[in-house]
């Protein structure tokens, strides 16, 4: 069984509005056409599988080199493939994993799996108002996803949600997340353009504070890790709030787009340098790219996967479920 | 550490100097290297391996100098083939006989085609065009808002219809009002979008078919990694592009995936976008773009800046005395002054192999006030004792203080300094690696580029 949103989502002494929903209901609420969607991918899905357990049809050298590709080609990268793939001729060597295709792929799942699951937790949205702060890289979908996180806290579970419109420096920024929170049904606090990005976190846990909201969702400028400036500006914003509300943010995410290859690992790691970066959001899962480097930033860093975006739409957000992925990574 | 591929390499090859020849043993383990060097730079995982099948032939066939390095040989090489397999013959933008130039900007979600599409309005408006923008992502909440904002401020008109029209229709018009309105040229920005998603590519063709562009740009992602090359595969079928925009390469990902796609896909990567301002944006460099995918740094370009400031009879001289170890405090000022023209010294800095990713120089702005200090202290000095600074003893440091209105201590230190300087580069004119500490103590005085006749 996938990891349910229940337990991705700690809510603290919350009782929700509308108890979540079992899979199979989620899916009789979906449109035809997604349904469709969904089966097709099965069926892919299906095809796909049987062509990852022919990689290991005879286990020789060839078969791990096969193996190696398929994980450098998932941008697992490749110190963290020769880990794994060393670690996995070592087990066949030893007798403790038999010599047979299937035996090898059921294991190299769960080794990987179990890379995937470092620092596992779920996300704290305890606090009364939770704080969850989104950074990231420009362009890896920090927005998109606070719009899906808001539609599944107010859709699914009944909670009021406040969006801080904290990035002040893009054009149109706070109208794209306007456009989020009209869809989740979410309120948001913003700034004139130009403004202090902290102002607006503080504007807005001081509304949540007074209207009694659950949830505040704090949406940052994208910035890449190599500007020193904009990383101080973010640690800024950070204390801001932390200042405000002791424990607060109570968590950060940070997306990366599944796109990334190795910069992913240097960017989880420099984010984490100014605040504390509790998980990730791997974005964009509906291209073919793998993601895999969230390998190496969960075992090299600790820092988990938590959620998975899977397309444009509110709906298209997942818990992360690390034996899904692995066996996402081995799939042609 | 500087030049971590070359160190490798070196490390790698040591024993080859005396053989004078790599045989296929060494070449092998430099494959290895380069093999891992590119992965960690998301070159794909097939085109490096093509690439070091071709690189090895040339390598075994490569008689190593006497007076060379083998590691620096090979990477001289591996330079060489990168900037060739990426560079070729460039491509201006093609240009429209009559009416609007069209130019059709196209990429995955994310890979900043928005920004791209004003920077190149305004990259053309800087050439004299009158150019317009077509706001065609109707998808994406407050996309026409971000276009029609990102107009105003460089000054382009922006055609757009909300977002309830078509976005083939949009661009028809767009086109239309184009003409009508005499534009030199118009930049279509469109939808981020997957390449596997079959209706949204088809809408892409429609768009091409519609407009007829000049010019089709791919938009990627520096930091794209191995899928780089299947998303520039489907682009290149479904909207055949002519050549790709390079983005967010103000970040220190290697940029791999330009290669990859320029391997794969054969079409150049025209332009290059190095930062959020509008301003940041220029021609690509191929040899730049090899030398930072194998993590050389940005090495050209401060040469560059350097060369425009030094006469080259000059450089040379001063590399000779650099050698002969007969470089003075007055060559010191010199030089110094001219490093000062260049631009911030942090900005240069960052230029250096290695530099922007060490933590001592993480944020390091040097100090333009100590700066001024050394300068006046030297012109304190007497020519004798700018040729040699072992004279100065106690009683002229405090007459060196005194003139230059600073402190004994700060002569000493600069006397001090110069010392270590002089040291550092005696080490760099051998070949070998500076130790970075030495670096970082010498506060104030930028580590000089090497000039070298051409």
């Amino acid at each position: 069984m996938s990891t349910s949103w229940q337990e991705m989502l700690d809510l603290g002494a919350r009782s929700v509005a509308r108890a979540e929903p079992e899979p199979e209901a989620e899916e009789r609420r979906r449109g035809v056409f997604r349904q469709l969607r969904e089966s097709l991918s099965k069926s892919r899905r299906a095809l796909v599988e049987e062509i990852s357990a022919s990689l290991f049809d005879r286990i020789d050298e060839e078969a791990w080199e096969r193996l190696e590709e398929a994980l450098i080609l998932a941008d697992v990268g490749a110190p963290t493939t020769a880990a794994v793939v060393e670690r996995l001729e070592r087990e066949v060597e030893a007798g403790t994993v038999s010599a047979d295709g299937e035996a090898v792929r059921e294991r190299l799942i769960e080794v990987l799996a179990e890379v995937a699951s470092a620092g596992r937790r779920p996300i704290d949205l305890s606090g009364e108002p939770a704080v969850l702060l989104m950074v990231g890289v420009n362009g890896t979908g920090k927005t998109t996803t606070i719009g899906k996180i808001a539609w599944h806290l107010t859709n699914e579970l009944g909670l009021s949600v406040i969006l801080a419109a904290a990035d002040t420096y893009r054009a149109a920024a706070a109208e794209q997340l306007a456009g989020w929170a009209e869809r989740a049904g979410a309120e948001m606090v913003r700034a004139d353009p130009g403004g202090d990005p902290g102002a607006v976190a503080y504007d807005a846990i001081a509304a949540a504070r007074g209207r009694g909201a659950d949830v505040v969702i704090v949406d940052t400028a994208g910035r890449l890790h190599t500007q020193g400036n904009l990383m101080d500006e973010l640690a800024k914003v950070r204390r801001v709030i932390g200042k405000q509300l002791p424990d607060a943010p109570h968590e950060t995410l940070i997306s990366i787009d599944a796109t990334t290859g190795q910069n992913g690992l240097r960017q989880a790691k420099i984010f984490a340098e100014s605040v504390e970066v509790d998980g990730v959001v791997l974005t964009k899962l509906d291209g073919t790219a793998k993601g895999g480097i969230v390998l190496a930033i969960a075992s090299e860093l600790g820092i988990p996967v938590k959620l998975i975006g899977t397309g444009e739409g509110l709906e298209d957000l997942r818990p992360f479920d690390p034996t899904d992925f692995a066996r996402a990574l081995l799939a042609a | 550490m500087f030049d971590q591929l070359s160190d490798r390499l070196q490390a790698t090859l040591s024993d080859v100097r005396s053989r004078g020849k790599l045989n296929e043993g060494d070449v092998d383990a430099a494959m290895r290297e380069i093999r891992l060097a590119l992965l960690e730079a998301d070159v794909n995982f097939k085109v490096v391996k093509g690439f070091t099948k071709t690189l090895k032939e040339r390598c075994l066939g490569a008689e190593v100098l006497e007076s060379l390095d083998p590691g620096q040989q090979v990477v001289k090489i591996v330079n060489e083939e990168l900037t060739a397999l990426m560079g070729g013959a460039g491509r201006e933008l093609v240009v429209a006989p009559s009416g609007p130039t069209v130019i059709l900007m196209a990429g995955l979600q994310g890979s900043g085609k928005t920004t791209a599409c004003a920077k190149l309005a305004r990259h053309l408006g800087e050439m004299g065009k009158q150019v317009a923008l077509a706001a065609c992502d109707v998808y994406r909440p407050a996309a026409v808002e971000q276009l029609v904002t990102l107009g105003e401020r460089i000054g382009a008109e922006v055609y757009e219809q909300g977002t309830e029209a078509d976005p083939v229709e949009i661009a028809a018009w767009a086109l239309d009002r184009a003409r009508a309105e005499e534009r030199d040229a118009l930049i279509v920005d469109t939808a981020g979008r997957l390449h596997i998603d079959a209706e949204l590519m088809d809408e892409l063709a429609k768009i091409r078919k519609r407009t007829k562009p000049h010019n089709v740009l791919l938009v990627v992602d520096a930091m794209t990694g191995q899928d780089a090359v299947g998303v520039a595969e489907s682009f290149a079928e479904a909207a055949e592009f002519d050549g790709l925009v390079m983005t967010k390469l103000d970040g220190d990902a290697r940029g791999g995936a330009a290669l990859s796609v320029k391997a794969v896909t054969g079409r150049p990567i025209l332009f290059a976008s190095t930062g959020e301002k509008l301003e940041a944006f220029e021609r690509f460099h191929p040899d730049r773009m090899a030398s930072r995918i194998l993590g050389m740094g940005d090495v050209l370009s401060l040469i560059e800046k350097a060369e425009k400031q030094v006469d080259e009879d000059e450089a040379i001289a001063l590399q000779e005395k650099l050698q002969r170890d007969q470089f003075t405090l007055e060559d010191f000022l010199k030089q110094m002054r001219q490093v000062r023209k260049m631009g911030p010294l942090g900005g240069l800095l960052k230029m250096l192999p290695g530099m922007d990713s060490m933590k001592q120089f993480k944020g390091v702005d040097v100090d333009e006030g100590e700066l001024d200090r050394v300068e006046a202290i030297i012109l304190s000095m007497t020519p004798a004792e700018r040729a040699n600074p072992a004279l100065i003893n106690g009683s002229r440091r405090k007459r060196i203080a005194a003139g230059s209105g600073t402190r004994v201590q700060h002569v000493n230190q600069l006397v001090k300094q110069f010392g270590q300087m002089r040291k550092l580069m005696r080490h760099m004119m051998s070949g070998k690696v500076p130790d970075p500490q030495q670096l970082a103590q010498m506060s104030g005085g930028a580590p000089r580029p090497k000039v070298r006749r051409r």
